[in-house]
Parts: C-alpha cells; structure tokens; sequence
C-alpha cells in the first residue's frame, strides 16, 4: 500500500491561504509527511513575508516545511515538481458556487486531478480549526483498482482517526438485466437486484478480508447498496449522510467525449459533495 | 390452508363476470363509436369497426388488464380536420387519405412500444395536458351542438362554430327550420345525458344512459312507422347511414399522398394524441383496477399500434385506450382482458343483427351524447380546479387551450411545454438552475440500512416535468408494498406535474400495502394551499409559513388525534436544547413543526455545522423529554452519533451489571457511574433493548431523543412519539 509521505499544496495569495495552510499542516502532522508548498509565480519579498508571517500563525509542523517558488503555467509545474519531488498525495482547494452551498473544482484543478501521477485531495472544508473526520464513505466499483482504493481508505481512517467507512457498491440499470414492465417483471427485477447485492456484498467483504487487521482495528465498518448513475449518485449518498470525506478510484483516461458526456468521476468534479480523495 | 388457484381456473371462473361488464361497455360503445366517428366525418360504421379491432386485438396482445380500447375523443378533432382537408374539401377522399395516415401512425406506436417509450407521456406539464383536452372538448362541443339542433350545414373552424351557436338556437325557437323535432330529439337525449345519473332507479340504471338514447329514438321511429298516420319527421339525411352489407363494404386506404407535408403533420398528431390518451387512461385505469395490478404500457402501445394499423386497413378509425368506458368496464366487476374481447364481441354482434334498427338513430340524438362528453372536457369546473391549484398553472392552462383552438394540436401542446418552462424559470429568476442540472441522474436511491429496510429516495436539485422520468423509473422499482420516503430537501423546485404523480403514488402505494412518504418540502414555499401546487424554497419567510404541505397536514390532524398542540414554525428557540451536547458545536437555524404534550416535545430543527465554507445544513427530527427529578448525564448511541463526548473529560463508558447483551449493544457514556447504575432498573434496559433505536442524550434539563440526521416522516414521527410517552412513563415509576 502506498503511503503518504510527501504532501504538495499549491498557494496562491488568496483570502483562502490562512486556511489552505492551516489544514496542510495538520493533514501532514497526521499522516507525518514532509510538506511542500509550491507557488506558481514570482518570488518577492511580500510573498515571503506573508507567507512567513502565515506559518508562524499555523500549528507547529512536526516535519519540515519546504516552499518553493517557480515559474510558469500552473498545470506543468506543479505536475513537474509532483514528478520531480516524488509525491505521495496532491492538495488542491475548491471553489464555491454563488449558490451558497455548492462547491466545484475550477478548470485547473480539474485538469491536475486528471493528470496527476499521484493521489489527490480536493478539499472543500478546509478550515483554521480542525473539523473532526467521522465518516468516510468509498466507492466499491467492480473495478481492479478497488481493492487498493479501500486499503489506502482505511490507512487514512487510521491517520485521521476516523471510526467508520461506508463501502459504497453502485448498482446500475443495465445490470439487473430486467426491465420493469409489470408486476411479474417489477418482482424478477427485485430478485435480481437482491441477488446483486448479496453478490456485491461477498465482492466487498473478500476485498475486507485481505486487509490487514490492524488497519481495521476500531473501524466500524459497513456496506451499502445504491442505485443510481454510476458516479453522481456516491456522491448525492456522501451528502445525504453527511461524510466528511468520499474516497474514490482514480479515472480511467479520459477524452474529450467523458468531458461533453460526463460521467463517473467528472460529476463528482463538477458538484463536490464533500472533501474528495482520489487514490491514485 | 390458503390453496393458490391454478390461473386458468380462475380465468374461466371469472369468464361470467366479465362477459356481463363487456356487455354493459358495449351498449355505451356503441352509440360512442357510432358518434364519433360521424363527429369526424367518418362514415359511423368506421367507429364500430375501430371498437372491435380494438377490442378483440389489444385483449390478446395487450398488457393491461381492465382497460376498453376503441375509437377516442381526444382524436376527434384532428381526424375531423384531418377528413376535411387533406383531398381540399373531399370528404370521402380524405377519410382514404386519414385512413392511410392511421395505418402509419400505427406503425408509429408500434415502435414507440418497442423503444419503451411509455415513458413519452411524463414529458407533458399536466397543465398543458389540461388544456388540450378542453381543447379538444371545446371542438367536439362547437360542431356538435348544431348537429344536436338538427342543423348539419354549419362549416368553418371551431371559433366560427361557437360563434354561430346562437343563430342556431335562434333558428330552433323561431322553428323556422324543418329540423323542429330532430332538434327537439337532441334536446331531450342531452336531457337525459344530464340527468342520468341524478335519477336513482334501480331498472333504469341497468341500461347505461347512452344507450336509453339509441333506444328511445329507435323505439320513436318505430312509433311513426306502425301506430301514427305522419311520416317520420326526421329527414333522412340526419339518419346514420350503415351500406347495405357491412362486410363487403369496406373502405382501404388510399397512401397516395404519404410525401406530402400535411399528412405528415396529421400523422404526427394522431401519434401523439392517441399515445397519449391512451397513457393518461392506462395510468387511470390501473387505480381502478380491483386486483391491483401494474399494466404493461409498452406492451399496450405495442397492442395498440398493431390494433390501429388493422383497423385502418379495414376502413376503422384508430384505437386508443379510453378512460370512461375502462371505468365502466371495471365498476362492473371486470377482472381481466377478456372483458375487453367480449365488448367487442357484442358490438360485432349488434352491428350484424341490429343493422335496420341501426339505421333508425337520428344524428341529434348521437350528437347529444358527444356534446355532453365535449362539455365534460372543456367544463367551467375543470377552470376554477386549476385555478385552484395556483394562478401559474391557469396561465399555462389557457395558453394551451387557446394555441389549440386558434392553430392546432402539435403548436398547442408545444406552446404549453414552452410557457411551463419559461414560468418555471421566472419563478425561480434562474435559468441556469435548469440547464445546468436537467441532464444529471439527479435521484439517488438505496434500502435504509435498519431493521425496517424502507426504501430512501432523495432528488437533488429540482424536479419539474423535465426531469421527472429519472424520478419515476427509480419509484417503479419499489414493490407497492413497501415502504418509500421521498427526500426533497436538497431540491430547490419541484413543480405541480411531480406534485400530482407523487400523489398518484401515494394512492397506489396505500391501496396496495405499502406506505409512501414526502419528506422535506416543509421549507418550500406554496402559493396556494392546494396539494399539488408547485413548491420551491422562498425567500420570505412569509411565503414558507402559509401553505402546509401535506406532512405538516397530518402532523395536525396527528395533534388533534392525540391532544398534542401543534404550531408550524417556532419563533424563539428552546433554550434547553442548548444545554445538550450534541448542539454544543452546532448553530440551530430554525425549529418548525413543533407538537407538544404535558412531558413530549416533538419537532423538526434545521441546524449548521463549521462555519463559512465547510458549514453543511442538516435537517432532522427530534424528541425532547421533561424529566422533573434529577436524572444522571449519559449518553445511549450505537452508531456513535454522540462520539464528540467521547473527549469530554469525565465520560466514561459504563456497563449495567447483569446485562452483558445490552452492554455489548449499547454504547453506554457517563460521568456518575453509580448513579447511572441506579437510573438503569432492569425495565429500563429491557424497554431500550425491545424497542426501536433511538441515540438518547440526557441531561440536567430531561433527555434529547434523535432519530436519524434526516428528516422523519409521518410514520415514524408517531412511533418516535409513542415512544417517547412510554419511555416517560417508565422513568416516572421508578
């Protein structure tokens, strides 16, 4: 399993940076890793004073804080040092719609998310004082990538103290092959559906099993079945029960048609329902 | 033991019910069809021949059960214009040309059956659906009230004919026609038509009104003929005309003029009209049915197209489902598709053996009939009922009914569509609200994970018309007997089209078994009190504390049932939900629907959590008992909703000797183990293990009870009441 060992937050000199850094700092604490802070621009010395005066203000880092000031577009930096620097984990802020309780990522960050080569934490309740993480809710996609998703998932229950993960399994339409017509095709489809549950319950539990245990220690740890659009519908049910934190896989590659028709992950991009955590 | 009867028993079992219920049907459908196929000007024997296709084809092929098919009213006016204009005044020509219109429109609902598209029919606001039927009420009315004075020479369009009403009525009084006595037989048939059902006799209900009519013209007829000296004084032309030998008579299709734009736009309108129609009345029909069962529409619209294609080629009219005579069929105790067959079978039967008598029916007194019908359609009543349901649905109402009657069908429907959209977006002064969502698979559904495993649905954004059919494929998939709570708290519109299919809903579900809760539309405004009123969140306050929504209804029927007080929104806050440490880190917005008795306090709060750009709304329903003693502080969790006081310093988490169970289930926190220990008798803890779990926190003030973070629904509001009295009442006792 993959740890996090070096964290990389992007600043900008925003209204937001107190925030951002704050939560950097405690996030690297947790899972005690090494943090950089890369900013896209000119270095000056307003910069660094602010960002000095900033860091003295944070809670006290147990490692190292490295900053660094480069050049150029956003994307290809911070996707150049990520490579360069060897990150483990990749921090990016939301932003908030008008609409007072809608978040999405902006056109940067949804381009880094996509092309990351690490993991990525799009945060939209970064806050100067610590929101405790109660629940964590994960997708249990039928996916190979899975398995590695929901270990990484209680590694980071473990570091952020986190007593219970709901492994979400997506049943879609097309999979219950029944086509509810009437009441004699209405009871084929709830069999059917139960039976994909129970199916997807095993899928999940095996997955559990090959965890280690003292991952799991102290973890309540539950399955749930949804139906829905593959995707939205992980993240309307982290909102409906309120988790702090909606671990995902990373996407597939995707074109430029996954844009125009989105689905999976880019519904989640477009209408965060919490903190999201894209394992890579 | 309850033996299951083999289904072919019980189908020849009930094979004498449903032939008299297809009897009864078929004496309405007779001069029914008779009427309206001369209220297009069809030849009448094309309605006769629409109804026994129809009957005999959709009842093998079909897949609903107590519906009657046959020729529709909603169709009458596009058949009629149609008829009239496709071979440019030849009318004869033209019903060659419709004929061949039908045989495609056929087609066309076969294979809308075929790419499930039932579903079309959910994409109409209700509104506008409302408008085109009294459309098309107002033209069945316009053109068949001079038909029932005796005057078949009126021409022009709709407004024309209701502006010639008049002068027909005056040319009737002055008897200045020679149609006095048609006229007065039309008059006397809507009589009876009006008054039928107000004449409580048990032999003169058996014959359903429509037929009193044929009857009592025939048997006039019959009068001049052998006992009065006077000729018949109805003139022959405003006889129905049958050809001498039905079966060699019939007309075909003639598909000469498939290219041409106007038949394409006829065909366009017959397919939408009658799918339509016919969708609206299965949906209908499945309420009435006493069995219960779901009809298949797809395998309907499939039966249905096959069944118009035939009949067309017979020289038929096209057959839809029909709301009036499925109803009658199912209020006469119908219980499957062989009704529908038997209905055709006598209309079969009629139309051979009864041909002279046939002859006899004066138009007036068919034209009585659709009169009444088209009256039914476009009645004043319907007007002040959608009125009633907000001035924003009348607006879209008469919009679709004028369109209609000044264009057509297709520009009316479409200007209704338009105009619910655009009221939508004013209401709301965002269109972006729309055009950035109405594409996302905005419903989420799963089975709540307790001990009920009811069925949670939650709609995320809005939900008008537009995007209703993601919520209804999700709600078909709950057997009717389940239980279904609808979460519209994280939607910000949901309009009357969904109001209206929800309560459909509701009456399904509750006459099936199973029970069907909207939660979470507290906070949205309504402009009227009506149930189906569109609601969205408001702005003023003002707007939100008017109309009740249903839930808050019965939450005060509830009050009374029960001597609680109930009071919609509660201005001050409770101080004592303060002192309870789970509001600790959490600002209370807003307390509504609060019920009290002499200990129990029941109500909804809305709270936030984190400030600023983490702050998250939650909405939820709670319980809050006044203990009078002094009780110790604890916590009572499973789910470690109450972990935050895991940290306080001094709670610990105790275990009551002598119940291991209750320990390992319960996560029991306090500070004063002893007295905890002595607070927890053994009826205590045997009250919390047999019944439904709530997290309890107690305090110096009595104890807080939460349900879920979510919203309660009816049903569980009282459970959580039930509970919390007998939960009071046992710590009194001791």
């Amino acid at each position: 399993m993959h740890q996090f060992n070096k964290i990389l937050i992007g600043i900008a000199f925003s209204p937001n940076l107190e925030q951002n850094i704050f939560e950097a700092i405690r996030l690297s604490n947790m899972f005690n890793a090494q943090l950089i802070c890369v900013h896209v621009g000119k270095k000056t010395k307003e910069k660094e004073n602010k960002l000095q005066t900033v860091l003295k203000m944070a809670p006290k880092s147990e490692n190292e804080i490295k900053t660094l000031f480069q050049e150029g577009t956003p994307v290809a930096v911070i996707l150049d040092v990520c490579t360069k620097e060897n990150i483990d984990l990749l921090i990016l802020g939301a932003l908030q719609k008008e609409n007072i309780y809608k978040y999405y990522v902006g056109s940067i960050a949804r381009i880094l998310t996509r092309k990351s080569p690490c993991s990525v934490l799009l945060l939209i309740k970064h806050s100067k004082v610590r929101v405790p993480c109660k629940h964590i809710v994960v997708n249990g996609l039928k996916d190979p990538k899975t398995e590695e998703t929901i270990r990484t998932s209680f590694y980071v229950s473990q570091k952020l103290d986190c007593k219970k993960i709901t492994i979400v399994e997506e049943i879609t339409q097309q999979e219950i092959h029944v086509k509810v017509n009437d009441d004699i095709s209405l009871r084929r489809a709830t069999i059917a559906k139960e039976r994909l549950r129970t199916r997807e319950d095993i899928r999940v539990k095996d997955i559990l099993k090959c965890i280690a245990p003292e991952l799991k220690k102290n973890i309540e740890t539950k399955t749930q079945s949804i139906f829905g659009k593959r995707g939205y519908s992980i993240g309307h049910y982290a909102n409906v029960v309120r988790a702090d934190l909606l671990i995902m896989n990373a996407p597939n590659k995707t074109t430029l048609l996954d844009r125009m028709f989105p689905h999976d992950i880019e519904y989640i991009l477009s209408e965060l329902p919490t903190d999201v955590l894209i394992v890579k | 033991m309850i033996t299951k009867q083999s289904p072919f028993k019980t189908f020849l079992g009930d094979i004498p019910k449903n032939i008299f219920a297809g009897f009864v049907v078929s004496l309405i459908a007779l001069p029914l069809g008779l009427g309206l196929a001369i209220a297009s000007e069809a030849p009448p024997i094309a309605g006769i021949i629409s109804a026994i296709v129809g009957g005999v084809m959709v009842a093998i092929l079909g897949g609903s059960n107590v519906t009657i098919t046959g020729p529709g009213n909603g169709l009458v006016v596009v058949l009629l214009s149609a008829i009239t204009t496709l071979a440019a005044g030849d009318i004869q020509q033209g019903y060659l040309y419709t004929l061949a219109a039908i045989v495609i429109s056929g087609v066309l609902m076969l294979l809308l059956g075929f790419l499930r598209m039932g579903i079309l029919s959910d994409f109409f606001p209700s509104s506008a659906i409302q408008g085109m039927l009294a459309a098309i009420g107002i033209g069945i009315f316009a053109k068949q009230f001079h038909v029932m004075f005796g005057n078949v020479n009126t021409q022009g369009d709709t407004i024309d004919l209701l502006l010639q009403i008049p002068n027909t009525c005056l040319n009737f009084i002055s008897r200045t026609g020679d149609n006095f006595m048609a006229g007065s037989v039309g008059i006397i048939s809507l009589l009876i038509m009006i008054y039928y059902s107000k004449i409580r006799n048990r032999f003169f209900q058996l014959i359903p009104a429509p037929m009193w009519i044929v009857v009592l013209a025939v048997g006039l007829s019959y009068y001049y003929e052998y006992f009065s000296v006077q000729n018949y004084p109805i003139d022959k032309n405003l006889l129905i005309s049958i050809p001498d030998n039905v079966l060699s008579n019939l007309a075909f299709p003639d598909f000469g003029k498939i290219w041409d734009s106007n038949f394409i736009n006829v065909v366009i309108a017959i397919t939408l009209i009658s799918s339509i129609e016919s969708l609206l009345s299965i949906k209908a029909v499945d309420k009435l049915d006493p069995l219960k069962r779901r009809s298949n529409i797809n395998k309907d619209l499939k039966a249905l197209g096959i069944a118009s294609t035939i009949s067309a080629f017979l020289g038929g009219l096209n057959v839809v489902t029909v709301i009036a005579r499925s109803s009658v069929n199912a209020n006469n105790g119908a219980t499957n598709k062989s009704a529908n067959f038997f209905h055709a079978s006598f209309l079969l039967v009629f139309l051979l053996l009864f041909q002279e008598q046939l002859r006899k029916i004066p138009l007036p007194a068919l034209a009585a009939i659709l009169v009444y019908t088209g009256y039914k359609l476009a009645a004043p009543v319907n007007i002040s009922k959608v009125f009633r349901i907000g001035k924003e649905q009348l607006l879209i109402f008469l919009t679709t009914l004028l369109v209609t009657l000044f264009t057509n069908l297709i520009t009316g429907i479409l200007s209704g569509i338009v105009v619910t959209f655009l009221i939508h977006i004013i209401l709301n002064k965002s269109l972006f609200l729309f055009t950035g969502n109405v594409l996302k698979p905005n419903v989420l559904m799963y089975k709540e994970d307790d001990e009920k495993e009811s069925y949670y649905v939650s709609v995320m954004n809005f939900c008008s018309f537009l995007n209703y059919s993601k919520l209804k494929a999700n709600l078909d998939q709950i057997p009717e007997d389940q239980d279904v709570i609808v979460d519209f708290s994280r939607c910000s519109f949901v309009d009357h089209t969904v109001m209206e299919n929800l309560s459909n809903y509701i009456a399904t579900f509750t006459s099936k078994g199973g029970h069907f809760e909207v939660i979470g539309l507290d906070l949205h405004g309504a402009h009227t009190n009506h149930p189906f009123a569109l609601r969205r969140i408001s702005v003023t306050k003002r707007l939100a504390a008017k109309n009740y929504t249903k839930r808050q209804k019965t939450l005060q029927s509830i009050a009374n049932d029960f001597n609680w007080t109930y009071r919609s929104l509660q201005k001050k806050h409770f101080k004592f939900l303060t002192d309870f440490g789970y509001f600790k880190t959490k600002n209370i917005n807003k307390i509504k629907n609060v019920l009290t008795n002499k200990k129990c306090t029941l109500f909804d709060v809305i709270y936030t959590e984190g400030e600023f750009i983490a702050k998250q709304v939650i909405r939820s329903t709670m319980m809050h008992i006044r203990i009078d003693k002094p009780i110790p502080f604890f916590t009572l969790d499973r789910d470690g909703l109450f972990e935050y006081i895991y940290h306080l310093t001094g709670y610990n988490d105790i275990s009551i000797d002598g119940h291991p169970d209750f320990s390992k289930r319960f996560f029991l926190y306090g500070t004063d183990q002893k007295a905890i220990e002595t607070f927890f008798t053994d009826e205590l803890v045997l009250f919390f293990e047999s019944n439904t779990y709530y997290h309890i926190e107690a305090t110096q003030s009595g104890l807080l009870i939460v349900h879920k973070e979510r919203l309660a629904s009816v049903k569980e509001i009282k459970a959580l009441g039930d509970f919390g009295n007998r939960l009071s009442k046992i710590i009194e006792q001791q």
